[in-house]
């Protein structure tokens, strides 16, 4: 992959080989009954990585976050955490520690005590418990708070309690199982820089469960997509939207548009694609055969629309303007090709007038550059 | 609120409330009766209740109903919630329907059957019948009440908070007596509540299981009235009244006190 990595810090020892790992699951099955909620799963975490875990409701993930905590044991395959085997320790012996999606805050506790909880269960002096519950209230900026009741805060704070409490442990990873779902929009954009800022000052491995790709994109170092129990593609935010491995993950991140065909021959590095109505285009391969199947996805912005047949070397493909939405800063354009086929493109509004204004039903040209989608096998 | 009323209404509320408490009142005013005779107003007096206190034998009553009841209710509030965490917690054992079924059996079981074959029981294994026979009785049959009441909390106790103190090192045990128990405290007490009422005016049941040296209250009351219904009665049912009555008070007021605070909490938290 041509260097997609540089847009993030440097922190990247996924790419170094000889990187220790932090946390391994190993061909981890777990059924319930006859239902298979992860399927037979391998996935590396590193030291102080941001790794989230993405995916619709009920692929597995938070099963994964649950064998990882242990509330829930795997039926096959085995868990490593920093070279210790995690099998047969309850969720009480473990370095880990666990945000939960209903924050879970002890009701009867104040917000002091909450926070203590775990230090006492350590058999922490309380001089140190103290010091320790007193840090992380300025941490999460609730000094004031330190005297209340959980039914006496608001949703955010009660948030941030949640997540002093989880961290004030020093845990070697710490789990977040949807730390950001029940907190407005506004107030969820905020938190997840909170979050980021957290990790980093801490040092702390973070694990998190998500089905929203852009906190997973915002936060993440890594994401790992999920689908069914399995994973489909462990990568950078970047690579996950630049450069899916499957249909599923093109589909499941950010909008994309599918050019399905035939390897017609390949030159130099390029392939030219036979699509079913005999329009042809050509692409950056990947090691299509020719003869085989395959799929061209391409994102939206990466496609140009224009009313004057583009110069060579480019594809283009023509048809006629189906339909515009204008979002302020971009224009989405819905362009149906002759051959029947609904392509969404975007335009970035950087000029206030439009040099080319193309309005419904219009004929126009579609354009895109060889190397600016993936081809996909599966 | 549609508030008009109507000769209809009003006669409904009027009827329905005399059929309610008519006997109650009609009770409480005779236990101020002058007169030796129930029925006859002889004038204001409280010398039935002076005259109460110096009966030895109600006072005795009354003083080994509420042993029994404090007993019963504590012992069938433990067997009780215990009961109500094994059918909330262990969904899928087996004989979980039958477990189930037994422990609410005793709800709908007539009352005479219960004590018919709780004295067979006692009889059988040559148990004296007395003090200890009545509470295990009461126990047995208020059990199932607590059970109820501790259940239908569980049923919608967060299961995340048991795991929240796990996940924080708390072992299952220490969770249980400082999460799960403080949070689900106020159905037992609920449950307690009942329990030692259901046990404070259980007649049938005591006349089965008890024996010579243990009459509770209604007993003696029930056997003293077959004798004639003497002033005494009126002054010590009154007396029973105005305990519930006050104790159900402070309950509600303590009880609307704490949600009005909770809400007022709740509001101050939400504008920041």
């Amino acid at each position: 992959m041509k260097s997609l990595g540089s847009i993030r810090r440097a922190f990247a020892p996924w790419n170094d080989p000889n990187a220790k790992p932090y946390i391994q699951f190993e061909n981890v099955t777990k059924k319930f009954g006859d239902f298979t909620a992860v399927n037979n799963l391998s996935l590396t975490i590193f030291e102080r990585e941001f790794f989230a875990l993405l995916g619709a409701s009920g692929c597995g993930k938070s099963t994964l976050l649950r064998m990882l905590a242990g509330f829930e044991e795997p039926t096959a395959g085995r868990i490593m955490l920093d070279g210790q085997d995690l099998r047969g320790i309850p969720p009480y012996r473990r370095p880990v520690n666990m945000m939960f999606q209903s924050y879970a805050l002890f009701p009867h506790m104040s917000v002091e005590k909450n926070i203590a909880f775990g230090l006492k269960q350590e058999g922490m002096p309380s001089a140190d418990i103290q010091k320790r519950v007193a840090e992380m209230l300025r941490l999460v900026k609730l000094e004031q708070f330190a005297k209340r009741k959980p039914h006496q805060l608001s949703g955010g704070q009660r948030q941030r309690v949640a997540l002093a409490r989880s961290v004030a442990k020093r845990p070697k990873v710490l789990l977040l199982d949807e730390p950001l779902g029940a907190l407005d929009k506004k107030l969820r954009e905020e938190t997840q820089f909170e979050l980021m800022d957290l990790q980093q000052e801490l040092g702390l491995t973070f694990v998190v469960v998500t089905h929203d790709q852009e906190e997973a994109m915002t936060m993440a170092d890594r994401i790992a997509i999920m689908d069914k129990g399995e994973v489909m593609q462990v990568a950078t935010p970047a690579e996950i939207y630049e450069a899916p491995t499957s249909r599923f993950v093109a589909h499941f991140v950010g909008n994309v548009n599918m050019f399905e065909g035939k390897v017609a021959d390949r030159t130099a590095g390029t392939a030219r694609i036979t699509g079913a109505s005999g329009a042809q285009i050509v692409v950056d391969n990947g090691d299509a055969k020719p003869g085989s199947d395959i799929v061209f996805a391409i994102r939206p912005e990466k496609i140009k629309v224009s009313s004057k047949k583009p110069a060579e070397g480019v594809n283009a493909l023509e048809g006629e303007v189906y339909d515009i939405a204008y979002l302020g800063d971009m224009t989405v354009y819905h362009v149906k090709l002759d051959d029947g086929q609904i392509v969404r493109a975007s335009a970035l509004n950087a000029a206030r007038i439009s040099e080319d204004p193309l309005t419904w039903n219009d004929r126009a040209w579609v354009s895109f550059r060889p190397d600016a989608g993936v081809v996909l096998t599966r | 609120m549609n508030a008009t009323w109507s000769r209809f209404n009003i006669t409904s509320v009027v009827l329905g409330f005399a059929f309610l408490y008519l006997p109650i009142v009609l009770l409480v005013i005779f236990s101020f009766n002058e007169s030796k005779l129930v029925t006859v107003w002889g004038g204001f007096s409280t010398k039935w209740y002076v005259s109460l206190f110096q009966n030895q034998g109600l006072m005795d009553a009354a003083w080994v109903t509420i042993r029994v009841g404090l007993i019963s209710a504590t012992v069938a509030t433990v067997l009780g919630t215990m009961a109500a965490l094994t059918l909330t917690r262990y969904t899928r054992f087996r004989g979980r329907l039958l477990f189930s079924g037994m422990v609410f059996a005793p709800l709908v079981m007539p009352e005479v059957i219960t004590g018919l074959s709780l004295l067979l029981l006692f009889v059988a294994v040559g148990l004296d019948r007395g003090f200890l026979t009545v509470t295990l009785a009461h126990i047995t049959f208020t059990m199932c009440f607590v059970a109820v009441v501790v259940q239908s909390r569980l049923v919608s106790f967060d299961r995340s908070l048991e795991e929240a103190a796990m996940d924080l090192g708390a072992p299952p045990v220490k969770t249980f007596f400082q999460i799960t128990l403080p949070v689900i405290m106020p159905a037992i007490v609920s449950g307690w509540m009942l329990a030692f009422t259901l046990s404070l005016d259980d007649l049938v049941i005591a006349s089965f299981t008890s024996g010579p040296g243990a009459t509770t209250l209604p007993m003696k009351i029930y056997s003293q009235v077959r004798l004639g219904v003497t002033p005494e009665i009126n002054a010590a049912c009154t007396i029973l009244i105005a305990v519930v009555a006050i104790g159900v008070v402070i309950a509600s007021i303590a009880n609307k006190r704490r949600e009005v605070q909770r809400l007022r909490d709740e509001q101050a938290a939400q504008r920041g």
